[in-house]
């Protein structure tokens, strides 16, 4: 299944898309493999894996921390594609979420490529806009890959038309000021930068979801924010829930499938 | 007068690209601070316009500040090298470096634009200790990020920043050094950037920083130039500085950059050596990534992964370079070349003792490597940017000399 068939079927069911995040290789490559398809299972309708990078600007302590513990037990790019290809397999469109150095070290042409026969959907970049993306959207519009760009309560219009006509699969709004796992996103405070997004989307919006992240973690937000937008993205709290079970994998994967249902529960509110 | 941020023939174009369209620079950073980002660059360019800003910017440099800094032939020094070697002296500036100059600029930008609070990263704490002093004469909060390693081995400059009014965060993520001051501080910025300014403390970063930083520092090598006309009558055949992100170098090599018989060298930190894996060299010995917003020489692993540097000068401890170096080296206009630790140590106390200067350990990188081109160039005129006094760096040097303990002759 695309990315934007998974939004057009929450759509048609008259709820919004619930996109779940976690980094590659936390608590390690065949636990995050594991802890996704938990994640699928109990109500993901699109999936995210991070790829864990020495300087993520765009993330609070949390993920910080699950970043940083794949990187010290070795995770390299080749296993993060081995994630998706896992987590791919499920039938839930996998996108990869990865600041831009990684990619652009393992080559963007090759990243395409290995990604597309991953079975991968697309690229989220936190850290690459589409004027400084001509590579990545070449390579991606080759294969057919999903550009998710993001926009922010700080664009401009200009902005937001240019990052709405350049992207594909969905458009990321962040729904605060701030990085992932701090503060938290109100309808209220988001429900302006999804009006804008989609009046200034090709077509209105028609083939460009909108998807809401950054600072969302309860089934409550999500039911808020549903109202609003067409995807509901959670991060930091599935990290998070991990995080508080180091020790007893169970229990974490039981944690994280009551947590997706909760969060799948308040996008069908 | 240069136009503002010019690097003559190395300008970035309208994306802050430096020696041509996606070659260095850049500007890869969320999507949330390219507003802030623009907007920067648009009071910058204004202010840069207005004869009341660059007016006042030069009355605070002169008055508060000491600059310019003066040209000063190293005679003793110069006989044990072989060359002349002159010294841009700007350890005499007000705080002990030439970050002043940057600071003032970005400070007078950050009222001009009506924010009330700075923020900025240190490593070393020079930065740190500019900002704090800027935001204290021009009345800005300022909070200062600093890795905790650092904040450890630079405790005093922490306290100088602490009674300077300005707040110090100890940075506890990844390598707990520079980079990572750099990634808290960037996050700060996305929180906070209605009423905060980010004064980044090297011309390094996403456009327009590299840019706006060199129209700040430009004075270095444009005082330098003329200081050489006046009081010699040529140029220098080669002038040297030392490398960390590049702000002073830039600096002063700027002043040069179009006069084709002026040879430039930059000296990064060789560490133990770049053999050892143990260095800063970034561009003698990194490879072509992003870091902190822009293209340029990284030290990475295979996967693009940041690696930890590592010199005996924090102020040289970082992995990435700013852009305009990378373009000066790949152009072939620049030389970049590592000194060791030891090689840097051996000149700090060569030119205390032949001079009664003792430099900052970083700036003793630059007097180093000009005593390697003296050797190549000899008889020439050498012209080094001491871009650092080296009171904040006595801790080091006791520990490395051995000093410390009356009636021991070292």
């Amino acid at each position: 299944m695309s990315t934007s068939t998974a939004f057009a079927k929450a759509r048609a069911e008259g709820r919004a898309a619930l996109v779940g995040y976690l980094p590659a290789g936390f608590p390690d490559v065949e636990g995050s493999i594991a802890a996704l398809r938990v994640m699928v299972e109990s109500g993901c309708d699109v999936i995210e894996i991070g790829l864990p990078y020495s300087d993520p600007v765009m993330d609070g302590p949390i993920i910080q921390a699950a970043a940083q513990q794949a990187l010290d037990a070795g995770i390299r790019t080749a296993d993060v594609l081995r994630v998706v290809e896992a987590v791919a397999a499920t039938g839930t469109p996998t996108l990869v979420m990865t600041y831009w150095n990684p990619v652009e070290r393992y080559g963007v042409e090759r990243f395409a490529q290995d990604l597309a026969n991953a079975g991968g959907a697309g690229l989220i970049t936190p850290d690459l806009t589409p004027d400084y993306a001509p590579e990545w959207i070449a390579a991606a519009d080759e294969r057919d890959l999903d550009k998710v760009f993001l926009v922010a309560p700080s664009s401009t219009d200009e902005r937001i038309a240019l990052t709405t006509a350049a992207s594909r699969g969905f458009v990321y709004a962040t729904g605060i000021m701030g990085v992932t796992g701090t503060k938290q996103a109100t309808a209220a405070g988001v429900a302006p930068l999804i009006a804008r997004t989609k009046a200034l989307s090709p077509k209105g919006g028609a083939d460009l979801p909108v998807g809401v992240g950054v600072g969302v973690s309860t089934g409550a937000q999500a039911a808020d924010l549903a109202a609003y937008a067409d995807g509901v993205i959670v991060g930091s709290a599935f990290v998070r829930t991990l995080l508080e079970h180091p020790g007893d994998r169970a229990a974490g994967l039981a944690a994280l499938a009551a947590l997706t249902e909760e969060l799948a529960g308040g996008v069908r509110a | 007068m240069s136009k503002a941020g010019s690097t003559g023939s190395y300008d970035a174009d309208a994306l802050g690209w430096f020696g041509g369209a996606g070659a260095f620079g850049g500007r890869f950073m969320p999507e949330a601070l390219i507003a802030a980002l623009d907007e920067l660059d648009t009071a910058w360019q204004g202010a840069m316009a207005d004869p009341e800003f660059t007016g006042e910017f030069e009355r605070l440099l002169h008055e508060y500040a000491a600059v310019p800094s003066m040209l000063y032939d190293a005679t003793r020094l110069s006989e044990h090298a072989g060359a002349r070697i002159l010294l841009k002296r700007e350890d005499l500036n007000h705080t002990g470096a030439h970050k002043i100059r940057n600071v003032l600029g970005q400070a007078l930008l950050t009222k001009r634009m009506g924010k009330t609070r700075v923020i900025a990263e240190t490593g070393a704490g020079q930065h740190g200790v500019a900002s704090a002093t800027a935001a204290a004469y021009l009345g800005l909060d300022c909070t200062v990020y600093m890795g905790e390693v650092d904040t450890e081995r630079q405790a005093l400059n922490v306290a100088r920043m602490q009674l300077l009014g300005a707040e110090v965060i100890p940075v506890t993520s990844g390598s707990r050094t520079l980079k990572d001051a750099i990634n808290e501080a960037l996050r700060d910025w996305v929180a906070s950037v209605d009423e905060t300014a980010y004064l980044f403390g090297t011309a390094a970063g996403p456009h327009p920083f590299p840019s706006l930083v060199l129209s700040f520092v430009r004075g270095i090598g444009d005082e330098a130039r003329q200081q050489c006309l006046d009081q010699y009558g040529a140029l220098p055949d080669a002038v040297a500085a030392c490398v960390g992100g590049g702000s002073n170098a830039i600096g002063l090599f700027a002043g040069f950059v179009d006069d084709p018989e002026v040879a430039i060298y930059g000296f990064e930190a060789g560490g133990d050596g770049v053999e050892t894996g143990r260095h800063a060299a970034t561009i003698f010995a990194g490879t072509i990534g992003v870091l902190h917003g822009a293209r340029t020489y990284v030290l990475q692993d295979e996967d693009g992964q940041t690696v930890e540097s590592h010199s005996i000068s924090a102020g040289l401890d970082y992995p990435g370079v700013g852009p305009q170096h990378s373009a000066l080296a790949a152009a072939g206009r620049a030389t970049y070349l590592p000194v060791t630790d030891a090689e840097a140590m051996d000149a700090m106390s060569l030119l205390a003792r032949t001079e009664g200067i003792i430099p900052a350990i970083e700036s003793a990188h630059a007097v180093a490597g000009a005593l390697r081109v003296a050797k190549e160039r000899p008889g020439q005129t050498i012209l080094v940017n001491l871009s650092g006094r080296g009171d904040k760096d006595m801790g080091t040097a006791l520990e490395y000399f051995g000093l410390g303990t009356a009636g021991e002759k070292k």
